[in-house]
């Protein structure tokens, strides 16, 4: 199955998007803000990435810049998640190379609908 | 698939409420002067409490977040510049959801008024500076017969890890789909890069669809291609740039916000039972778990070691037993050591709403207060922290209150108008010790003799030491406020702040100089799971005193026993007199010494009073850990919990302050003190 | 739980395990046997020694060390005011789970002349308890059962415990 990079720097949203995950069957790696999930997604390969926008240390615009100058991450899907304010956030997000974003609040079978929709 | 979401609510309000410390921390320090990073971090921790309380369908606290949100956010962008005045509407904020979120959890009622007259206040301020991005047209009709859809990705479309074979596949499973490929600007084999997207797509979309699905399903690539959607039955495909344009927002939202009412109520259901009871839960430090795992690891190690000596009877291998056991005693001990650790917390959770507390009051007193804490990391016990807080705050009130004099009055005195108060955090041997220290007008000595002689607590002509003074204050019903304030000057406060010190083990004492200030120290614990105990024999049965109520053991002189009424004995010891308890009568003991001359009297000390206990012998002093009685059976009288001891054997511990008040009989308890006054 | 009351004549049945059997864990105590839903018992262990708690009715025999939890022990004779005997080799400690009320739970021991046996129970076996002729006060019995014709007395060890004041309230466990 399919392994995910969820990183949020807020446990419950974390929590939350790894149990739906792990519940459909997904292999999860959970990371606390850009720089951990930088260092986890070299560890291992993710063939997903979640990613929350506004962390400490590293936002999601700048994970995703820097995943995509890594080889293997160069057609990784990656999502963000944002909230409905974020307009600009999302063609900033794009310029980064975000594959596509999902919009907070989501709700677990919206998230594995978004999921279905960047996996094979 | 259904995930019952709800079971992430425990931690979404933990972090909420950490958030709420961080955004409340953050903004009082703006005061001092705004950098970028500072408001960042306050907008992160509104953000994700907007996002969480979404997520989790309370969508009140979601949309009260909202405005501090937008309001941050202009801060954060510069278009807004941060004053005191945005600074009170956002701490206000702060506050209402402090409450919104305990409601919620609690499933209790919320003062609806506070909340909406915050909002007002975060409304009034945000009015004219943000119109909300012009509401979208509505948008066009559903087609009923179906569209064709022209989808001509930009060559760079892969890099952005988008697929258009996934676009493509999602269209189909949306209705019926005739899907032309439209192969013209492919390159030559040997010029085609295979990271460039050169295809596009013409797509007739047959049956029940409208086009904010159509262009749903595009949404993420709507900047990286051309995407052109028309309805079938449209005579003419020639004005699709309109269409192109006008995103479906609203229908989307509208949508969500149906699936999110759904998911609340199902979530109101569902959250009801666990909601009730908050589970007290605590974050470790992975080190910690760390250390833990590997202490483990070694007291394997020794435990395999000890079980080869079992089948060896060779009295050879004695020393190494003996050797073994030392190993086996070393790890117990640090096993211990860091098991407590992971209860233990940096005092920064009770310092942290030191800073508000401190800015509120002082604006209200009309006075002006820095407040410098110190010593933030150094750690206690949760439970000890949780209850060491009240007894701060009022000791902090206090401070601010009686202690540091109004600005005009420091001038006049040769100090800054503005007064300084110190919080202190460190620790000596094995207790933490905590000061309050303000550098304000000192305690009045002549005023509290004056104030103990219209109480009654002195006699007329009796005259107090400084440091007798000092301990006057700790009495009940004793307060030198001129004016009852609202802020500390109740007439109660400072020995309820003594007696619930006292109930954690610990002591509290205040040094003064007059014209100077005045520091409150506080020495507690650093945990209530161990205490330092003296084991003692009362006939067959053994009891545990805490170390720390013993003043002193002493055989009985029976010239300096006398009695009361015939019943009640009491004991000179130098001046004072001390009621002596028998602890077999106490207890019902019969083996037990029945002649004072047979036994010892130990001296304890408890809520201000002294008694003589009389037991049969002292027997040693060790570290216990405290087990509660209570788990399997009840409270019991005199006494406060159980031990075990190294032979296995439970010893009961002698709650000292309950068996004073049990000889007491809850009576009389102002003569007690008044005796220990005047011998004082 | 429900009664049935009627009389009938089945005794124990053949097979001893009907689909509606409780098993029960019996007990002598003064020569008669008492009986308790085996899925409240614990472990039963050997008589050693308790502390005493100060204060406490004479049948609260006090506390032991249960593996580092401390757990009161009652002398069920002395709460049923049968004759006071020496603890012999066959005296054990019966460790029970009590419930306090719906959340919380007691672990309690009840010291009894000796373990008897584990019966099948099944409700034809069952009558109510008389109002007399029985050492036990009739509140604490839940049922009287037949086995292989002889009386189990079926306690209902929770309202024992519940009713009585000397255990005080449910306790309220601090964390």
């Amino acid at each position: 199955m399919a392994s995910i990079l969820a990183v949020d720097d807020s446990a419950s949203m974390r929590q939350m998007v790894a149990f739906t995950l792990k519940g459909a069957g997904y292999e999860v790696i959970e990371a606390t803000d850009g720089q951990d999930a930088l260092n986890k997604a070299r560890a291992k390969k993710a063939d997903v990435v979640l990613t929350d926008v506004n962390m400490p240390k590293m936002d999601g615009i700048a994970l995703i810049r820097e995943l995509r100058k890594l080889p293997q991450y160069k057609f990784t899907p990656m999502l963000l998640l944002t909230t409905e304010s974020g307009d600009d956030k999302k063609a900033e997000g794009r310029a980064a190379g975000a594959t596509g974003w999902l919009v907070k609040p989501f709700n677990p079978d919206q998230l594995l609908a978004t999921l279905k929709k960047v996996l094979n | 698939m259904s995930v019952d979401i709800s079971q992430f609510h425990q931690v979404f309000f933990e972090e909420s409420f950490e958030g709420l410390e961080i955004m409340e921390t953050g903004l009082l320090d703006l005061e001092d002067g705004a950098d970028l990073e500072a408001i960042n971090t306050i907008f992160r921790a509104a953000h994700s409490i907007k996002g969480g309380s979404g997520t989790f369908g309370f969508s009140a606290i979601a949309n009260f977040t909202h405005g501090m949100e937008t309001l941050l956010d202009e801060m954060r962008s510069g278009r807004r510049k941060v004053a005191r005045a945005e600074v009170d509407v956002l701490l206000s904020g702060v506050d209402c959801l402090r409450g919104m979120l305990a409601a919620t959890r609690d499933n209790a009622p919320l003062d609806l008024d506070a909340v909406a007259a915050t909002q007002r206040r975060l409304e009034a301020l945000l009015q004219g500076a943000s119109p909300q991005a012009g509401a979208a047209a509505p948008g066009p009709l559903a087609g009923n017969t179906g569209f064709r859809v022209r989808f001509a990705p930009e060559p760079h479309l892969f890099k952005t890890g988008n697929d258009p074979v996934r676009l493509l596949r999602e269209l189909c499973a949306l209705a019926p789909c005739a899907i032309t490929v439209d192969v013209s600007k492919l390159p030559a084999t040997a010029e085609l890069d295979p990271e460039t997207c050169y295809l596009s797509w013409d797509c007739v979309v047959e049956g029940e669809v409208s086009e904010p699905q159509i262009r749903e399903i595009f949404e993420w690539v709507e900047a990286d291609a051309e995407i052109v959607i028309t309805p079938l039955a449209a005579p003419e495909a020639g004005a699709p740039a309109a269409l192109t344009l006008a995103p479906p927002a609203v229908e989307r939202r509208a949508d969500d916000d149906r699936r999110q009412n759904e998911d609340r109520r199902q979530g109101d259901r569902r959250a009801t039972a666990p909601a009730n009871a908050p589970a007290s839960s605590i974050r470790v430090d992975i080190e910690k778990v760390d250390a833990l795992i590997n202490m483990v690891g070694e007291l394997v190690i020794t435990q395999s070691m000890l079980s080869q000596f079992s089948q060896d009877e060779e009295i050879t291998n004695l020393e190494k037993l003996r050797e073994g056991l030392l190993q086996l005693e070393r790890n117990t001990r640090e096993l211990q050591e860091r098991v407590m650790s992971i209860r233990m917390l940096p005092i920064s959770f009770a310092f942290n709403r030191f800073p508000r507390l401190v800015r509120d009051l002082s604006a209200k007193l009309g006075k002006e207060v820095n407040l410098e804490l110190n010593g933030e990391t150094t750690e206690l016990d949760k439970t000890v922290m949780e209850k060491i807080g009240d007894p701060l705050v009022h000791l902090v009130r206090n401070s601010l209150d009686h202690g540091v004099e109004m600005p005009e009055v420091r001038l006049a005195a040769g100090k800054p108008a503005a007064g300084t108060l110190t919080l202190d955090a460190y620790h000596e041997g094995g207790a933490i010790v905590i000061e309050i220290t303000d550098d304000g007008a000192g305690l009045d000595t002549g005023r509290i003799q004056q104030k103990a002689r219209e109480r009654g607590l002195i006699g007329e002509t009796e005259t107090l030491t400084e440091e007798q003074a000092c301990e006057m204050i700790f009495h009940a019903g004793f307060s030198t406020a001129e004016v009852v304030s609202d802020v500390s000057g109740r007439g109660v406060g400072m020995d309820v702040v003594r007696r619930n010190i006292k109930d954690l083990g610990g002591v509290v004492e205040v040094t003064t100089k007059q014209g100077e200030g005045s520091t409150f120290r506080i020495r507690l614990p650093l945990t209530l799971a161990i205490l330092d105990g003296q084991l003692i024999r009362v006939g067959d049965q053994v009891y545990i005193v805490p170390l720390v109520s013993i003043i002193e053991s002493l055989q009985v002189r029976p010239e300096s026993v006398s009695s009361i009424g015939g019943a009640r004995e009491l004991y000179r010891l130098r001046d004072d007199y001390l009621p002596v308890v028998r602890l077999y009568e106490q207890f019902g003991i019969d083996s037990a010494a029945k002649d004072l001359e047979d036994g010892l009297l130990v001296v304890v000390e408890g809520d201000g009073r002294r008694i003589g206990l009389f037991v049969d012998e002292l027997l040693g002093q060790q570290q216990v850990v405290i087990k509660s009685l209570q788990t399997n059976f009840r409270r019991v009288r005199g006494i406060s919990g159980a031990t075990i001891l190294g032979d296995g054997r439970v010893a009961m511990i002698l709650d000292i302050a309950g068996l004073i008040t049990l000889c007491h009989g809850g009576a009389s308890t102002g003569s007690a003190r008044q005796v220990a006054i005047k011998v004082a | 739980m429900s009664l049935d009351v009627t009389p009938t004549n089945s005794g124990p049945r053949a097979d001893g395990v009907a689909a509606t059997a409780e098993q029960y864990l019996t007990f002598m105590l003064n020569g008669e046997e008492y009986g308790v839903d085996i899925l409240r018992v614990q472990e039963i262990k050997g008589w050693e020694s308790a502390t005493d708690i100060p204060n406490t009715p004479a049948y609260i025999r006090g506390v032991i060390n249960l593996r580092g939890t401390i757990v009161p022990v009652v002398d069920l004779r002395r709460r049923f005011d049968m004759a006071n005997v020496e603890y012999t080799s066959t005296t054990v400690v019966i460790v029970l789970k009590v419930r306090a009320d719906a959340v919380h739970e007691r672990t309690m021991g009840f010291i009894v002349d000796a373990v008897s046996d584990v019966y099948n129970v099944t409700p034809e076996q069952l009558r109510s308890a008389p109002d007399f002729g029985i050492e036990v006060q009739v509140d604490y019995v839940k049922a009287l059962a037949t086995v292989d014709d002889k009386m189990v007395i079926l306690l209902d060890i929770d309202q024992l415990i519940g009713a009585d004041a000397a255990f005080g309230d449910a306790a309220i466990v601090p964390h």
